[in-house]
């Protein structure tokens, strides 16, 4: 038995967990807000990775300019999406609001094939050193970047519903909005943040992946790889996502680590995760988290 | 709304009987209308004086419309009718065609019949693969069947037995009583056949009871559930029922390209099936040869405007495989907001304008 791959993966996999879990929150929010169930968030990391990475090397933006840009332009960008294609759609039967955000999804991954090609783009180096040694293992500064970065925007989360007007004004919403709105909230505001809220999160951990991996199509399979994530921790439970998250990256790099070891079928490390999902669907529907819904006539 | 989706009449209703009220064929002139469409059909291929009446390119976009329309009416039989989500259609389709490729070549059963048996198998694993659907609904169920999608393309790439793997597998040209059927302007009669049996199969069957109890699942399954029809058998049964439509057209697709790869079957083919029967209309059955059709010659048509447009834009014409890709995303966005009833609703709207025309009521 291989002890320092297995070290290996299961660090990588709680980095890799812990960005899993930031884009799981991101959906989450727009669930629990706005009840539209999101298959385009793994297009916001790829919108929002390709946007940083043009301005960095085609405008030879510096990245402490080209960074806050790409964030600011990607809460317009959820704030359009959401007045123009969402709004429509309030109080339509569920199939017509999943096929509305996987219409999206195929719209934006042809439009950045299109406009950046399907080949993956290095991103400029923003640090020094590639990678430092953390208790003799290598781990690439992005993804120590990374996972600050993460921890910091979960801190923020917490803070933003527990204390903030708009953060009270949402879970207000969540809960219900007929009542929310008889409050005195604006519950048209609410939606059109939480889509913004979500997009800039999503997309900053878009550009945290670019700058390890490269910017590339592949981006948008964090979109996919979120939904296991969502249904281990309840679809409605911030928290729920981040321990979905974390849960789902250090499984996957555990089925990888007895893939490359004893199995050798190849492919174990993107269909695990899929496997789990169907196995949660069938034991606890609800998640770990999730509020249990309860139908009366 | 209605069991079978009759024309809009002018104001009164005179229908006596329940008979008349689920009649597949409303007037006799709409009987007639679609004999003499099937007719025409029939004619299309052939070779009058010398001269083709379709190009091989027009009979290819036809047979594509015949296949992909087949699935197509499945999937809204367990969408539009069951009220059911599947993103995993085109799984079932790839399973069918690797099914049919199968029978045939590792069983010698003759491709005539390896077709409706491929369908028969498809429906045992559309029928295990709803079971899920007896315990979980509307968006959990969307994602359980999202990763149905991806295990079985996975099984597909692995399973070398079945599929062949990564490389594929040969499907023999259709055969019948010794004679094979070569070439595009006989094989669009096979496929004519099944379609226009599926779709009288398929437009009957929601006549019958078991039709009415699928409608009532998706109309309010609680209220269904208290008036005695049992919600896992009828589910389970929907999903067969579809998988045995996706079944059967992609063994057709199977036999009409003579080669299966994993590749053709992936998740945007599902997404193109909910498209069909979203732009169709949910919950109509001509309303999915429509949506197929349009989905069928949206990429054809994008491709034709620009490609002449390129002459004077040269980006186009290189962007042309993205654009094919993005107009389907964007076709199903744009049907959602501005048509949420597909081309079915607005066909109707459109024969009602001109039967009642002056008087719109």
């Amino acid at each position: 038995m291989n002890i320092d791959l297995l070290l290996q993966l299961t660090v990588n996999g709680v980095i890799i967990g812990t960005l899993y879990g930031v884009v799981a929150m991101c959906f989450v929010l727009i669930y629990k807000s706005t009840q539209i169930v999101n298959f385009a968030q793994g297009e916001f990391l790829l919108i929002g990775a390709w946007t940083c990475w043009w301005l960095l090397t085609s405008m030879q933006v510096p990245f402490w300019l080209g960074f806050p840009l790409t964030l600011a332009f990607m809460a317009v960008f959820g704030i359009v999406l959401q007045v123009l294609v969402l709004r429509p759609m309030i109080g339509e039967p569920i199939i017509s609001v999943i096929m509305v955000t996987i219409g999206l999804s195929i719209f934006f991954q042809a439009m950045m094939k299109w406009m950046f090609g399907v080949w993956t783009a290095p991103f400029p180096e923003v640090f020094a050193s590639k990678s430092i040694n953390v208790l003799g293992l290598n781990v690439q500064t992005p993804y120590i970047m990374s996972m600050l970065i993460s921890l910091v925007i979960m801190a923020g989360f917490a803070w933003f519903f527990k204390f903030s007007r708009m953060g009270l004004a949402m879970r207000a919403t969540a809960f219900n909005q007929q009542v929310a709105q008889s409050l005195g909230i604006s519950v048209k505001t609410v939606f059109a943040a939480a889509w913004a809220i979500s997009a800039v999160v999503s997309a900053l951990a878009g550009v945290v992946v670019g700058m390890v991996n490269g910017v590339s199509q592949a981006l948008s399979f964090f979109g996919i790889k979120v939904f296991p994530a969502v249904i281990l921790g309840g679809l409605d439970s911030i928290v729920g996502a981040i321990v979905g998250g974390l849960i789902i990256g250090v499984l996957e790099n555990l089925a990888e680590f007895v893939d490359s070891q004893y199995l050798n079928w190849g492919n174990l490390y993107t269909v695990a995760p899929f496997y789990a999902l169907i196995v949660i669907l069938m034991i606890k529907p609800y998640g770990l988290f999730g509020t249990k819904q309860i139908e009366r006539i | 709304m209605a069991i079978t989706s009759s024309a809009l009449i002018p104001c009164g209703q005179y229908k006596t009987s329940y008979r008349k009220d689920t009649t597949i064929f409303p007037t006799p002139a709409s009987r007639a209308f679609a004999i003499a469409a099937v007719v025409l059909l029939c004619v299309a291929p052939l070779k009058l004086g010398g001269t083709e009446l379709l190009s091989p390119y027009h009979l290819n976009v036809l047979i594509q419309i015949g296949y992909y329309g087949i699935a197509a009416l499945g999937l809204n039989i367990l969408v539009g009718f069951t009220g059911q989500i599947s993103l995993g259609h085109a799984a079932f389709f790839g399973f069918g065609a690797f099914a049919s490729a199968w029978l045939n070549n590792s069983w010698g059963v003759p491709v005539f019949w390896a077709i409706p048996l491929a369908g028969l198998m498809t429906t045992l694993v559309g029928m295990l693969f709803g079971i899920p659907a007896a315990r979980i609904k509307g968006l959990y169920l969307a994602i359980a069947t999202f990763a149905a999608q991806f295990i079985l393309e996975d099984f597909f790439a692995r399973a070398d037995w079945f599929t062949g793997g990564s490389a594929g597998t040969i499907a023999q040209p259709f055969s019948l009583f010794g004679y094979e059927i070569s070439g595009d302007r006989h094989y669009f009669y096979v496929v004519l056949a099944y379609l226009v049996a599926l779709y009288l199969i398929g437009a009957n069957l929601l006549r019958s009871r078991d039709g009415r109890a699928f409608i009532a699942v998706r109309d309010h399954y609680l209220s269904a559930e208290i008036m005695g029809i049992n919600l896992t058998r009828y589910r389970v049964l929907s999903f067969g029922i579809a998988a045995f439509y996706a079944g059967v057209g992609g063994a057709l697709f199977g036999h009409y390209l003579n080669f299966v790869s994993a590749e053709s079957f992936t998740i945007l083919l599902s997404i193109q099936f909910l498209g069909m029967i979203i732009i169709g209309g949910m919950g109509s059955v001509m309303g999915t040869l429509m949506g197929t059709a349009f989905m069928v010659l949206l990429p054809e048509i994008v491709q034709a405007v620009s490609q002449s447009a390129g002459t004077y834009f040269p980006a186009l014409t290189e962007g042309i495989a993205y654009m094919k890709e993005g107009a389907i995303g964007l076709a199903i966005v744009l049907f959602l907001i501005f048509e949420p009833d597909g081309l079915a609703h607005r066909w109707k709207m459109i024969k009602a304008y001109w039967k009642l025309y002056p008087f719109s009521y």
